[in-house]
């Protein structure tokens, strides 16, 4: 293999990752996305230049050192930055974690469609946690700066097509996505999804405000008011009845 | 009640062995803690009078009342209480609440500084006497130290050492009294010093002399029990007085003897023998149950012993390390949880947090889920309690009835004793490694035979050459001291009501110790991954180090610098297994700091990791602090590789996590802290304080002292109030990692 086969480009990695995925989990994250999400926690992960080339047997060196503590139901989970951006090594990085029986995760904006990540979708990854950023193309371009709901609703499919499960997240943004409407359409779109294990709302908060600054970046969602509790409820009992698994975070 | 016939028989009909009837008559239990009651209205309203008296102690500069003019013993004082009527548990150490005693055989100075930094002095006729007549473990170390310890000692590579307080970490088997009654324990004794017969060497001489020590001790015992009306001759025959008569003995203890640390072992799964049996004949109800465990608690909580402030130095906050441990397994594979390991726990919030009793869980992957949870529900909650490796150290010792001495310390009860020998300074050791032998802080000669390192950046195969000369010197230093120190105490300071409670002769391990363990490791680390430049001064002597380039730094599970620190520990300890040992103790070894960590990095010069001179040094075996860049379970897994064979004293990891870090909601935070517990064990740990707490907290108890009276964190294999930390102690902790999620 190449140098570039068998290494990834990794922002930062935590190995008490407790919040992407179940169970405790080795998070590593990537850098580089091919979004750039106005409200965006790892502003520092967006971009395509930086982060550490890693060698993929010393993240499952990391991971074999880990097993204990994973229990039934921990593992891995690649994040980013957009971790699909680098799916050609992400394959040969999960197979070597499958062969050691560990429990591997995506959590991906869904919008790329290359073979390779298309394979780890239908087939080679155990979880995938698919960010849904908005539910019309409008409001995808205004978070995302660019539109792709196709997209993701396609790998979504892909995904429930092949019988493995996934998760969804949703970030509650006052004024962008917590219409009635747009929970209506998340109702319509998912709730009949047999492989959908889990949903969670997450609520917008600015806490990652001070790395777009130390960028020299400009946070566009400055306005943005965090949720209020009552707007968190609300969009909660909306959506419950009709997710098996649903929580906020 | 006769308890032969009562409980299932056994060897410990024949022989003083509690383990056999623990082991006998126990009854495990799997379920969860919803059986659990609160505190009765008797138990409240002593815990309210014992707050106040707390908030004055605190108000008073630490000390609330101090007795001048009586030395303490077992009967020296009359009966004290809290509240009489609402005492279903009696006993304090002297006839009030929180009021110290004279403990002067320690050291009498110490006494004196103690007492005049609160303005008092002792009576004159205790003054004479102390002055004059009598002399003290402190007088007889010094007379025996050589001018080579002493300049180790001055300078700061040997710290914290017991030659001028008591040694403390001797754990008294108290369950016997209540078994058997202290008049079978005389008999055993008695029996016991007719065995031990001539020639008469200086070991079989001082035998004879000890046990008559101790069988003196259980007489004055059964009359200490007289004072509070209690008849200990015999032994106990309800629950009530299984809790009283344990708790007598351990009363017996403490007002002989101010040891650093007097654990209580392991007492909770042996008195709910008795709980379940008054239980199951309806003699008692649960809340009656309950009510004993927390007055007996509340009773350990107000221990206390009269230091110097410079004690204050290397045990902060003012600990007893009144250490109970529960849980665990039997060898045969049962669980040793029973109803009451629960209850003890369930005085955390029947009185709120506390640092003391320090209550540790022997952690087996097969204790039963529910008591994993409850214990992770109260380490989320209180942040009050510590957790070692039962799986590790029952099999490596073979070995299901023990205590653990002090912090981290295996120690089978009544079978087996350790003499406590505080910590050297690793870091400082390693300074003499590139400074020809000196200290680098005076220039003074410490080592002979080691080279000076000309070459501008160090080599690190020549610092490790030299390393292993000081750390062979410093150890020949240190055991030389060990062996005078527990000499004295043994002729002046004889823990005799601790020794009637344990098996004559028993086995012995000397505890030897390091601090500084994560800054040695990024050292070499560094010399060896990295360039470094020593900056000396005119006489040679390091200043300062430049660093050039990247290294890997302990805490973030990479082998290179882990094994680094694993193999510095194998080898100090190999050194100190070579050298012989006052009453042919077994060497063994901690990673352990207790709050030395600050006082020791005061005294230490820059280092080569990049660490400034007289900064902290971490805390035990933990990474040094904002090190440990990749979370929690990598910075577990540095510590974890640092081998228990070659530090079977303990080693000491203090967790620091805030709570959102530990999952999204209450359930997953006690899975996911079951899960590392697991985890990190798992990997063959020991040792392991877990704190779930807000920094904000904290700083807030710094501005606001008095809303926060019983927050409590752990520190170094004990807890403290936070409190009662000094500003700078408190400081210190806010240092350390708080670990957060990304």
């Amino acid at each position: 293999m190449s140098p570039s086969e068998n290494k990834l480009i990794v922002h930062s990695i935590e190995s008490f990752g407790t919040h992407d995925g179940p169970g405790i989990r080795l998070v590593v994250f990537l850098q580089g996305c091919n979004l750039q999400c106005k409200y965006c926690q790892n502003a520092d992960t967006i971009a395509l230049k930086g982060g550490t080339p890693t060698e993929i047997d010393s993240l499952v060196k990391r991971a074999i050192n880990m097993k204990t503590y994973f229990g039934d139901d921990g593992g891995v989970t690649v994040s980013g930055g957009e971790p699909m951006l680098q799916s050609k090594v992400l394959i040969p990085f999960f197979e070597a974690l499958k062969a050691e029986g560990i429990h591997t995760n995506i959590d991906t904006n869904g919008l790329i469609r290359t073979p390779e990540a298309k394979h780890l979708i239908s087939d080679l990854s155990d979880l995938l946690m698919f960010d849904v950023k908005s539910t019309t193309e409008e409001g995808f371009k205004s978070i995302t700066g660019a539109k792709g709901l196709d997209r993701l609703l396609e790998n979504i499919q892909l995904r429930e097509q092949s019988q493995k499960p996934y998760w969804l997240r949703y970030v509650l943004v006052p004024g962008y996505t917590d219409s009635e409407e747009s929970l209506r359409w998340l109702i319509d779109t998912f709730s009949a999804n047999k492989y959908l294990q889990k949903f969670e709302i997450l609520p917008y908060h600015k806490l990652g405000t001070y790395k777009w600054e130390s960028l020299g970046m400009d946070y566009q969602f400055k306005d943005v008011q965090e949720n209020t509790p009552e707007q968190i409820d609300r969009a909660f009992e909306m959506l419950k009845p009709h997710f098996k698994d649903m929580i906020v975070k | 009640m006769d308890l032969e016939n009562t409980f299932k028989k056994g060897r410990w009909c024949e022989a003083i062995e509690v383990k056999d009837f623990v082991s006998l008559n126990i009854t495990p239990y799997s379920g969860d803690h919803t059986f659990l009651e609160g505190p009765t209205a008797r138990t409240s309203k002593l815990w309210d009078v014992c707050k106040v008296a707390l908030k004055e102690e605190r108000e008073n500069n630490g000390l609330r009342d101090v007795d001048v003019n009586i030395v303490s013993g077992m009967t020296a004082f009359e009966a004290g209480f809290i509240d009489k009527d609402n005492e279903v548990i009696v006993g304090l150490q002297t006839d009030k609440l929180l009021k110290r005693a004279m403990k002067p055989y320690g050291g009498y100075n110490v006494v004196k500084k103690a007492l005049s930094e609160h303005g008092l002095k002792p009576n004159p006729i205790v003054d004479e006497s102390f002055s004059k007549y009598t002399k003290t473990h402190n007088d007889g170390v010094f007379d025996a130290y050589t001018d080579e310890i002493r300049k180790f000692r001055s300078l700061g590579f040997l710290t914290g050492l017991p030659d001028n307080y008591a040694r403390g970490r001797i754990i008294g088997d108290y369950r016997r009294v209540a078994l058997y009654g202290i008049n079978r324990l005389i008999d055993g004794k008695k029996e016991d010093l007719q065995k031990i017969t001539g020639p008469m060497s200086d070991a079989t001489i001082r035998l004879r002399e000890e046990v008559s020590e101790q069988l003196r001790a259980l007489s004055d015992m059964i009359e200490m029990g007289n004072i509070y009306g209690l008849d200990l001759s015999r032994p106990a025959q309800n629950a009530s007085e299984a809790v009283q008569w344990t708790y007598m003995a351990y009363l017996a203890a403490v007002k002989e003897q101010d040891g650093a640390a007097m654990s209580l072992g392991s007492v909770s799964s042996f008195l709910d023998v008795f709980i379940e049996k008054d239980l199951q004949d309806g003699k008692i109800t649960e809340t009656d149950a309950q009510e004993y465990i927390d007055q007996f608690v509340m009773k350990l909580r107000m221990v206390r012993h009269l230091r110097m402030e410079a004690y204050d130095q290397i045990f902060a906050g003012d600990p007893t390390w009144v250490t109970e441990s529960i849980g665990g397994l039997l060898i045969d594979g049962r669980s040793k949880v029973t109803k009451t390991s629960f209850r003890f726990l369930n005085t955390l919030y029947n009185l709120g947090p506390s640092p003391e009793p320090n209550i540790t869980i022997l952690w087996s992957k097969n204790l039963p889920k529910g008591f994993k949870d409850y214990c992770a529900k109260v380490s989320i909650e209180t942040s009050s309690i510590q957790y070692e490796n039962d799986d590790l150290m029952r099999t490596s010792s073979n070995c299901d009835d023990y205590g653990i001495a002090c912090c981290v310390s295996m120690q089978e009860l009544g079978k087996h004793i350790q003499f406590f020998g505080a910590r050297t300074n690793l870091a400082k050791t390693l300074l003499l490694a590139v400074n020809s032998g000196r200290c680098e802080n005076t220039g003074t000669e410490m080592v002979d035979g080691i080279p000076f390192i000309e070459e501008e950046y160090l080599d690190y195969d020549k610092v490790i050459a030299n390393f292993k000369i000081a750390m062979k010197e410093v150890a020949r230093v240190y055991n030389d001291a060990m062996n005078i120190i527990h000499f004295m105490h043994d002729k002046y300071y004889y823990e005799k009501a601790q020794m009637a409670l344990i098996d004559t002769n028993p086995k012995i391990n000397i505890a030897y110790g390091i601090a500084g363990l994560s800054i040695v490791a990024d050292s070499l680390s560094a010399i060896k991954h990295a360039k470094v430049k020593p900056i000396r001064d005119e006489n040679g002597l390091t200043v300062d180090f430049q660093i050039e380039g990247d290294f890997p730094k302990y805490g973030n599970d990479d082998d290179r610098v882990d094994h680094i620190a694993r193999d510095v520990v194998e080898h100090f300890n190999m050194e100190l297994e070579k050298l012989p040992v006052y009453k042919n103790a077994t060497p063994t070894m901690s990673v352990l700091t207790i709050t030395s960590n600050v006082v020791y990095g005061k005294k230490t010069g820059a280092t080569p990791d990049g660490r400034a001179k007289g900064v902290a040094f971490a805390p035990g075996a933990n990474p040094m602090h904002g090190r440990d860049t990749h979370g929690v379970i990598a910075s577990l897994n540095s510590v974890a590789k640092i081998d228990y064979k070659d530090s079977k004293d303990g080693i000491s990891n203090t967790l620091s996590v805030v709570p959102k870090s530990l999952g999204a909601t209450p359930e997953m935070r006690i899975d996911n802290l079951v899960r590392t517990l697991d985890g990190y064990f798992g990997c063959n740990a020991q040792h392991l304080n877990v704190n779930v707490l807000d920094r904000d907290t904290l700083l807030h108890a710094m501005e606001h002292p008095e809303d926060h009276p019983q927050l409590t964190i752990r520190v170094s294999g004990y807890a403290v109030n936070f409190v009662r930390l000094t500003r700078e102690q408190q400081q210190e902790v806010l240092t350390r990692s708080f670990h957060e999620t990304m």
